[in-house]
C-alpha cells in the first residue's frame, strides 16, 4: 500500500480554500440521516462534536469520564497561538508557518502546518464569541504574551488555565447540541475496538464503565480524537486516565501508526520525589519569561541555593544559547537539564533537577507583578513541594508531556482505515518532531472546529456506505474478541498488580526511549518489553468482576496495550538513526552536541502497519518534502 | 508514617455501605493523599482483593473530577485545595481519617466513593453558553472588554464543576455552580444576548435535578477549591428577579 497524504495542488497560501471548494457538500436536510461516532471530548473532540451537531449530523460523542467537561485538555497551562499580529511585531500567518516548521525540526506536512496557521485567526475569534474570558489590557484589548521561544507575541491566554477555559467553551457548545438532540452524549464509555465492515470505519465497541456491559454502536464515519500516549511512560504530566488504547485498537484493526518515538520531554515540571508518585505536574513554560536556568558550577555542590554566590553559578542556557537565553525550544531545554544533571551538577536530593529563579524578576518588577504573572504556578508548586518560590528558586526537571506521533492521517485527517478520522494529540500530522509551545491547542481546536468539518462532509457525499446493523458479523467478531481479552485478564489471578508492571515498563521507556537514546538501550528495551508483556499475561491481577465499575480493570487493559506499544515506540526510535526534535540519538550529534538530523535518510514520516503482537510491523515511508522552509541545522544560538 | 483510614465501601447503588477500617503504611509525608489511597488499593490488589474505587484524572487540581469527604469535609482540611493537591504532611502518624464520598439526592452513588455527577452537564445543557455556531465570529478585538470585567469573568470561569459545594451544602444546593457559569457568561457582552433566559432555564434544570434551594448558609464558598466567591449567588438572585421581572 502506498501512502497517499492527499495534498491538494497549488500554491500552498491556495490549497486549503480551493480544497474547500472541491470537497463535496452533504444537504443540510440529509445530513440528520448521517451517523457520526466521536470518540473523546477534549479539544479536538468536543469542537468536532460541537460543529458537526449544529451543522445538524447525527452525532455520537463517547469518552471514559463521568463528564465531557474533564477530558485532560483542561489542563493546559499557558496559551494558545495564533497569527493574529495584534502586537504589530511582525507576526503573520507565514511566520507562524515557518516557526512551526522549523521547531518541528523539518519532520512535518508543510501543507497541514500552513493550514493550521492559517486557521489560527479564525479559533481565537470562535473562542471570544463563545465567551472564553482571556486576558485582556486594559484598553479593553486581548493580551498576548510571547512563549516557547517565540520571537513575537502571538499567544493568547486566560492565566494560567487556558486549556481550562477554551475546554469548557467546547464543551458548552457541544452540551448546546445535546440539548438540540444533535449530539447524543455517552460518558464513562471506554472505547475498545473499532468496527470495519467492508474496509470501511462503520462503528466502535465500547464498555459501559458503570454496568460493565459492552455496547456496539453503528455509524457511517467514526472519528478518533483519543489524545497522546505519554503515560506510556507511566509518570508523565498527563491525567492518569490518559491512555493509548483507542488508537491501538484503531492500529490493530488497520490504521497506520506514524512516528511514535516524537515524544516530547517538558523541561519544565515538578521532580521526581519518590515511588509512590503518580503523575509529575508541568509548570507552564511561561515561567522561562521571567525565571532563569541555572545549577552550581561544581558538581556536588549541596548548599541551599540562597547560599550559592552569583559566581558559583552556571546560567546555562544563558552562556550557551545567548540570544535564545531561558527561551530555547523545549527539546533543547530539557536535554541540557538532563545533561547538566549527568554531569553531577543536578540538584536536590535526586540529583535530578534544576533551579528556576525569580529572584532578579522580583528585584526588577515587584513581587506583585510576578505574582499577576505566576501566581496561581508558584501556589501549586508551593502545595506539591511545601517550598515558597518568592523565597528560594524552583526545582525543575524534565518531564514527558505531549506525543507528536500517532495514527497516520492524509491532509483530511483520514486514517488508512477508510472512514476513520483522527484529530488533535491522537494523530501525527502537524508538529513534525517537536510542538512548540501553546500549539496543541491550536491543532486540536483547528482540527474539530474548522477542518473535519468540510472533510468529514466531503467524505460522507462521496462515500456510499451499506445500510447495517450492530448485528452486522464484524460487530459481533470485534466485541467476541474484546471479551475474550477482558476473560483472559479476570482469569489470570496473579500476584502483581497493574500499577507493578505499569511502572517497570515506564522506567524501561524514560531510561532507553527517553530523552537521550542510543541502538544499545533501545535493544535492550526491545528485549525487555515482550518480557514483560508475558509477565502481565501470566501473573497480573485483576479482581472483581467485568460487571460493574471496576477501575483496576480498565486500568490493566491500557496497561495491556502499552505493553503492546511500548515495542513499536522503541523499535520506531531504532529505526530512526538521526536525531531530531524530541527524538535524540546520541549516535548523531553536531560536535557541539545539538541534535543533527539526516535529511538524506529520513526526510519522511514513518508509518508503521500492524501485523501481530511480537511480529514486526511493515515501515511505510510519506517523503517530506520542504519547498517553502528550507531546512536547516537548528540553531538558537 | 502510618494512619488508620476510615472508607466508606459500597458495592452498588442498591445495597447497603458500610465503613470499613483500612491501614496506610510507609506513608511518606511528599505523597499525595489519593497517593495514599493508591498505596492501599495496591496492597489490596496484590491480595487479590477489589481495590477502594475513587474517581481522580489530572491529579493537579484542575479537571475536578476527583472530591471525597475527608473527615466530613468536601477535599479536606486545606483552603482551596482539591484532595488531588492534599499532601500526607498535613497529617502526622497515627491519626485516623475518614473518607466518604459525596453525599446529595441529586449525585446518586455508584460504587464506594464514587457518585454520577452528571446532574452537572444537564444544568450546563439548560443554557450554560452561548448559542453562537462554528464560523463567522466577528473579529476577536471587534468588542473590548475592559479588563477588570474579563478578570471578574474569569474568576467566576475557573469553577471546575467537582461538585463539593453540593457536598458541603445542608440542602445539597448547586446553586454556587449554576451562579458561576451564569455570573461569568453575564458579564460579557457575548454572554448578555441570552443572559434572561439562561439564568432561568438554568435554575429550572437545578430544580428539576433534584438539587436544594440555598438558604445562604455558605459552606460552598468555604469548601470550594477554587476559591469561587458567594458573590456569585448573589448575582445569579439578582439576574434571575431582573429576568422575571422584565
Amino acid at each position: 500500500m502506498t501512502l497517499d497524504s492527499k495534498v491538494p495542488s497549488g500554491p500552498i497560501q491556495e490549497k486549503w480554500d480551493r480544497h474547500r471548494f472541491d470537497s463535496k457538500l452533504v444537504n443540510p436536510a440529509n445530513r440528520r440521516k448521517h451517523t457520526v461516532i466521536i470518540v473523546g471530548t477534549g479539544l479536538a473532540g468536543a469542537s468536532a462534536a460541537a460543529s458537526l451537531g449544529e451543522l445538524g449530523y447525527n452525532v455520537l460523542s463517547f469518552c471514559i469520564h463521568d463528564s465531557a467537561r474533564r477530558a485532560h485538555s483542561i489542563a493546559a497551562q499557558g496559551g494558545i497561538n495564533a497569527a493574529k499580529n495584534y502586537q504589530n511585531d511582525g507576526d503573520s500567518i507565514w511566520r507562524l508557518f515557518y516557526d512551526t516548521v522549523k521547531g518541528g525540526d523539518y519532520r512535518a506536512r508543510e501543507a497541514n502546518v500552513y493550514r493550521l496557521a492559517q486557521l489560527s485567526v479564525n479559533i481565537i475569534d470562535q473562542c471570544v464569541a463563545q465567551g472564553v474570558p482571556f486576558a485582556r489590557e486594559y484598553g479593553g484589548q486581548l493580551d498576548n504574551r510571547s512563549f516557547g521561544g517565540a520571537q513575537v507575541s502571538r499567544t493568547f491566554y486566560a492565566r494560567g488555565q487556558t486549556g481550562q477555559q477554551l475546554l469548557l467553551g467546547a464543551y458548552q457548545s457541544m452540551m448546546r447540541q445535546v440539548a438540540k438532540g444533535t449530539v447524543q452524549m455517552f460518558a464513562q464509555r471506554e472505547m475498545l475496538d473499532v468496527v470495519v465492515v467492508n474496509g470501511k470505519a462503520r462503528g466502535i465497541i465500547v464498555r459501559n464503565l458503570v454496568t460493565g456491559k459492552l455496547e456496539r454502536y453503528v455509524a457511517d464515519a467514526v472519528c478518533l480524537a483519543t489524545g497522546g500516549y505519554g503515560t506510556a511512560y507511566y509518570l508523565s504530566t498527563n491525567a492518569v486516565n490518559s491512555n493509548v488504547t483507542a488508537a491501538w485498537r484503531a492500529h490493530k484493526r488497520g490504521a497506520f501508526f506514524a512516528n511514535p518515538c516524537y515524544t516530547q520531554i517538558h523541561p519544565t515540571c515538578i521532580p521526581v520525589n519518590g515511588d509512590d508518585q503518580s503523575k509529575l505536574t508541568l509548570m507552564s513554560e511561561s515561567l522561562r519569561n521571567d525565571g532563569r536556568v541555572w545549577v552550581p558550577k561544581n558538581a556536588g555542590d549541596k548548599r541551599h541555593p540562597n547560599d550559592i554566590p552569583e559566581s558559583e553559578r552556571d546560567y546555562y542556557l544563558e552562556r550557551k544559547y545567548p540570544s535564545f537565553g531561558n527561551l530555547v525550544p523545549r527539546d533543547v531545554a530539557s536535554r541540557n537539564a538532563k545533561q547538566v544533571c549527568d554531569d553531577g551538577r543536578g540538584v536536590g536530593d535526586s540529583g535530578l533537577a534544576v533551579f528556576l529563579d525569580f529572584k532578579d524578576a522580583i528585584n526588577r518588577l515587584g513581587e506583585p507583578v510576578v505574582a499577576s504573572r505566576y501566581g496561581n504556578l508558584f501556589e501549586m508548586y508551593q502545595k506539591i513541594t511545601d517550598e515558597n518560590p518568592y523565597k528560594e528558586p524552583m526545582r525543575m526537571y524534565p518531564a514527558i508531556h505531549y506525543t507528536m506521533g500517532g495514527l497516520w492521517v492524509d491532509y483530511n485527517l483520514m486514517s488508512t482505515i477508510p472512514g476513520l478520522h483522527v484529530l488533535g494529540e491522537a494523530n501525527f500530522s502537524d508538529h513534525g518532531a517537536n510542538r512548540l509551545g501553546a500549539s496543541a491547542l491550536m491543532q486540536g481546536l483547528a482540527d474539530g472546529y474548522f477542518v473535519i468539518p468540510y472533510t468529514l462532509a466531503h467524505y460522507i457525499a462521496s462515500t456510499p456506505v451499506e445500510k447495517i446493523t450492530t448485528d452486522h458479523d464484524a460487530f459481533k467478531e470485534a466485541e467476541a474478541s474484546v471479551q475474550n481479552r477482558i476473560t483472559r485478564m479476570l482469569t489470570v489471578k496473579g500476584s502483581k498488580t497493574p500499577r507493578q508492571l505499569h511502572r517497570e515498563l515506564g522506567r524501561l521507556l524514560w531510561d532507553e526511549v527517553g530523552m537521550s537514546r542510543t541502538d544499545a538501550g533501545l535493544k535492550r528495551a526491545l528485549a525487555r518489553i515482550p518480557q514483560l508483556r508475558e509477565e502481565f499475561w501470566q501473573n497480573v491481577s485483576v479482581p472483581g468482576d467485568a460487571n460493574n465499575l471496576n477501575k483496576n480493570l480498565e486500568y490493566a487493559g491500557r496497561v495491556a496495550d502499552y505493553l503492546e506499544f511500548g515495542e513499536l515506540l522503541a523499535l520506531d526510535a531504532l529505526h530512526r538513526t538521526e536525531s531530531c526534535g524530541g527524538h535524540f540519538r546520541e549516535e548523531s550529534q553536531t560536535p557541539d552536541g545539538e541534535a543533527k538530523r539526516d535529511d538524506e535518510n529520513f526526510s519522511y514520516a514513518a508509518a508503521w502497519e500492524y501485523q501481530g503482537v511480537g511480529t514486526a510491523p511493515t515501515l511505510h515511508k510519506e517523503p517530506l518534502a520542504f519547498e517553502h522552509v528550507k531546512p536547516s541545522q537548528r540553531s538558537y544560538k | 508514617m502510618k494512619v488508620f483510614l476510615k472508607v466508606w465501601r459500597q458495592a452498588g447503588p442498591d445495597v447497603t455501605g458500610r465503613l470499613v477500617d483500612y491501614t496506610a503504611d510507609n506513608v511518606s509525608p511528599d505523597m499525595s493523599f489519593l497517593e495514599m489511597l493508591d498505596s492501599v488499593n495496591e496492597t489490596l490488589i496484590a491480595k487479590g482483593e477489589e481495590p477502594i474505587a475513587f474517581d481522580s484524572a489530572c491529579r493537579e487540581g484542575i479537571c475536578g473530577t476527583c472530591g471525597v469527604m475527608v473527615d466530613g469535609r468536601p477535599h479536606g482540611p486545606d483552603p482551596c485545595t482539591t484532595v488531588c493537591q492534599l499532601h500526607m504532611r498535613r497529617y502526622k502518624d497515627g491519626d485516623t481519617i475518614v473518607i466518604e464520598p459525596w453525599r446529595a439526592r441529586a449525585f446518586p452513588l455508584i460504587k464506594d466513593l464514587v457518585v454520577d455527577r452528571s446532574a452537572f452537564d444537564r444544568i450546563i445543557q439548560a443554557g450554560g453558553y452561548t448559542s453562537v455556531n462554528t464560523g463567522g465570529a466577528q473579529d476577536a478585538n471587534a468588542i473590548l472588554i475592559p479588563k477588570t470585567v474579563a478578570d471578574e469573568a474569569f474568576e467566576s470561569a475557573t469553577c471546575i464543576g467537582c461538585g463539593a459545594c453540593v457536598a458541603a451544602c445542608k440542602n445539597a444546593s448547586a446553586a454556587l455552580f449554576t451562579s458561576a457559569k451564569v455570573t461569568h457568561l453575564s458579564l460579557l457582552p457575548q454572554g448578555q444576548v441570552e443572559a434572561k433566559t439562561r439564568v432561568v432555564a438554568m435554575v429550572d434544570a437545578m430544580d428539576e435535578n433534584g438539587f436544594g434551594g440555598c438558604s445562604n448558609e455558605g459552606e460552598c464558598e468555604a469548601v470550594c477549591p477554587k476559591g469561587i466567591s458567594l458573590k456569585n449567588i448573589a448575582t445569579l438572585n439578582r439576574e434571575y428577579r431582573r429576568a422575571l421581572l422584565s
